[in-house]
């Protein structure tokens, strides 16, 4: 009987002791964290993408509680939405957001773009990139070897096996930007998604002459600049034989896709034309 | 017989051209001179469109430091100055001149005669090496007036030639020892008299016994200068196993070899300083081994530089009809080439065809963990973990592995029991973590 009591006694006594230790230890070493920044957490889509520029949600709800706007702080994946939810957590007012979505700069399918020598290698864009300049005769053009698919973690882009070219799912796209940093050429960018996803871009990045990537590709932009020539809204640039489309200011009048002689402004998304205009974009790509 | 100690790999030779007298490639319908042959800015072009040129003439002038001028290697008019691909691909601003006869400046000696005395000073033979646009002839076509000017603080003591050649297949630079011994052995007497040296060792592999015959022979001429064989091993002809190799010391990590007193010419080099120092004859033009196991008649060639490589294959007996494969250069560093449309450039050392037959990848399988690649890197790295790292994009810890010392020398590669492409990780790591220096230095 004593034995046990001792042992109960001792045993109780020091975790009476430690539990004395523990509470002061807690209180001397406490950690206020806001408990906003939970409840923001609990409204981000929990993608850990890193495509706001921090590196996981937790990161960012830390970075939009302390920050004194949310101007800067867009969380692509959830977009206007989530923002506004964080917003009326915090008290303060979501920036308005416009809608992005990856777009594919390049037309260069194996159609267009021939392919001219085989690639045996490891299959990864980045290192053929520096390698060689690929196996069509483009040393712009997209690789196709998918580096932009490995890094998605919405499972949203895909190399087409019939044209070796990326295709971006519209439904699962977050435009969170990996793909972009991911490709070595640079082809994908950020745009706007437009008003019912319609949208046009110039769907080439080879800033060769005019006359040097026409027989390498024949859907290459050869800077001709008739698009600019006909475009109101002063929303078309040529830079280094290259046309490229403000999507700030396209008003998405659909002139340029009808004068590209080489058909590399493609639209996206739009009604079918009417029977005379409909010839004259035979490559328009419809919704997928 | 000396080597270096650490990796290295035997490989069969295929020395199938060896021996085989060099002959000279005629002069193609238009040349394509690219401004750029060297890790370094592209020149600056003199000329225009329009202009008559002589053989020798100044085409570009060098920009900046690390950079070399790039003469006429034909007479002719100026058709263009535009962007044309290079090996690799990518367009880079080149001359194109359509020949006109062969008309040489009057400046350029072109009697046969050796002329053995120098009289200019250091300085003197560092300026005139750098006029005539000469660059490392081996293959990385870095400009010799660099390498020869010495950091201050820095002495050189020994002056290394590199007759190595330990590539498979190539034998542009036996030949060359066979043939220009006597002026190698001048050229060498100079470079010694621009480092300001007394001793100069020369390295061949003993695969090449009847140059290192002929090169003992020419050297017994001059003071201070020793050839040494070498046992035949891959990759002797690399800077820092040579210097390994001959004098015993090792390149501090990240170091130059002058660090170590040594300075390293490769015998194609050497044999351009002698034609520019004492013939007055910029680089212009080079050797060239034309080979592969399916060709009737492999053998080495004079050929100017910028003549594209769809002439010099017209020229030597046109494809053989199984070659599944075209590489500039050799079997283990060279670059397979994507089109016979780009031009010989200064650091075209070989045009080797593989039969179809050989000419793919294996399928790769895993890492069996057998360390052949670790066994067989000259630089004592770890192939397997760097490829490990570069598959998962991990830059930091690859740095923090070494992987800037890799010398790309592909033995790793070669040696792979499972055909891991260890190399190709690795080059690509390199890339990326030199991309994210320059980026955090801006």
């Amino acid at each position: 009987m004593n034995v046990i009591l001792i042992s109960v006694l001792s045993l109780g006594g020091i975790g009476a002791l430690s539990a004395l230790i523990l509470y002061f230890v807690a209180q001397k070493f406490q950690i206020f964290e806001d408990p906003r920044i939970d409840e923001v957490e609990a409204v981000l889509p929990a993608a850990n993408c890193g495509g706001c520029g921090y590196p996981g949600c937790r990161a960012f709800a830390t970075a939009c509680v302390k920050a004194e706007s949310l101007d800067n702080l867009v969380c692509p994946v959830g977009g206007a939405p989530v923002m506004e939810k964080v917003a009326s957590i915090l008290g303060k007012t979501a920036a308005t957001i416009t809608s992005t979505i990856a777009v594919v700069r390049c037309g260069g399918s194996c159609e267009y773009r021939p392919r001219v020598n085989v690639y045996d290698g490891v299959k990864t864009c980045a290192i053929v990139h520096q390698l060689y300049q690929g196996e069509t005769l483009c040393s712009w053009g997209c690789l196709g070897f998918g580096d932009c698919e490995a890094v998605c973690t919405f499972d949203a882009i895909h190399i087409n096996p019939q044209t070796l070219l990326p295709e971006v799912d519209e439904e699962k796209c977050t435009s969170c930007g990996l793909c972009v940093k991911a490709c070595p050429r640079n082809i994908i960018e950020l745009r706007q998604k437009g008003p019912k996803s319609r949208r046009i871009y110039v769907n080439c990045v080879n800033q060769d002459k005019g006359a040097v990537n026409k027989k390498v590709c024949t859907v290459a932009c050869i800077g001709c600049s008739k698009c600019q020539q006909v475009c109101n809204y002063d929303a078309i640039i040529i830079a280094n034989n290259l046309a490229y489309i403000d999507d700030e200011k396209c008003k998405l009048c659909r002139k340029c896709v009808d004068v590209c002689p080489t058909n590399s402004i493609v639209e996206i998304n739009f009604p079918p034309r009417k029977t005379k205009t409909e010839t004259s974009s035979n490559i328009s790509i419809t919704e997928q | 017989m000396k080597t270096f100690k650490i990796g290295g790999i035997y490989l069969e030779e295929y020395k199938l051209s060896a021996g085989e007298r060099t002959k000279v490639i005629t002069l193609p319908q238009q040349v394509v001179v690219p401004l750029r042959h060297y890790a370094g800015k592209p020149s600056i072009p003199q000329v225009k469109r329009g202009d008559f040129l002589k053989v020798g003439q100044l085409v570009g002038l060098a920009d900046g430091f690390v950079s070399a001028n790039v003469h006429s290697p034909v007479s002719g008019k100026v058709a263009k100055i535009d962007n044309a691909l290079d090996a690799y691909g990518y367009k880079y601003p080149s001359v194109f001149i359509d020949v006109i006869g062969d008309d040489w400046l009057e400046t350029i000696d072109l009697t046969p005669e050796v002329n053995h005395t120098c009289e200019l000073t250091s300085s003197e033979i560092i300026k005139k090496i750098a006029e005539s646009g000469i660059v490392g002839l081996g293959g990385a076509t870095f400009p010799t007036h660099v390498k020869l000017t010495i950091p201050a603080g820095k002495k050189a003591e020994v002056l290394i030639i590199n007759g190595a050649e330990c590539e498979p297949f190539l034998t542009c630079d036996h030949q060359l020892m066979l043939e220009k011994g006597e002026e190698i052995i001048v050229g060498v007497t100079i470079l010694m008299k621009a480092l300001n040296v007394k001793k100069a060792l020369i390295g061949i592999e003993c695969n090449k016994n009847d140059a290192i015959i002929n090169m003992k022979k020419w050297a017994k001429t001059e003071e201070g200068i020793e050839v040494v064989p070498l046992q035949t091993k891959y990759p002797q002809g690399c800077e820092k196993q040579l210097i390994e190799a001959l004098t015993g010391r090792r390149v501090p990590r990240g170091g130059l070899p002058v660090d170590v007193g040594a300075v390293v010419q490769n015998v194609a080099t050497t044999f351009a300083v002698y034609e520019a120092v004492q013939k007055n004859k910029p680089l212009i033009e080079r050797i060239i081994t034309v080979t592969g196991k399916s060709m009737s008649k492999p053998g080495n060639f004079w050929v100017r530089i910028g003549t594209p490589l769809s002439h010099v294959v017209e020229q030597v007996g046109g494809i053989p009809e199984d070659t599944g494969k075209i590489v500039a250069g050799g079997p283990m560093m060279g670059r397979a080439l994507f089109s016979l449309e780009v031009a010989v450039a200064k650091g075209t050392s070989g045009l080797l065809f593989i039969p179809s037959a050989e000419a793919y990848r294996k399928k790769v399988e895993n890492c069996i963990r057998c360390a052949k690649c670790v066994f067989s890197c000259p630089m004592g790295l770890e192939p397997y973990l760097l490829m490990n790292f570069g598959e998962k994009m991990l830059w930091e810890e690859m740095e923090k592995n070494q992987v800037l010392d890799c010398i790309e020398c592909g033995s790793c590669s070669f040696i792979c029991p499972s055909h891991r492409p260890l190399l190709d990780y690795i080059k690509n790591g390199k890339v990326a973590i030199n991309n994210i220096k320059i980026n955090s230095n801006n």
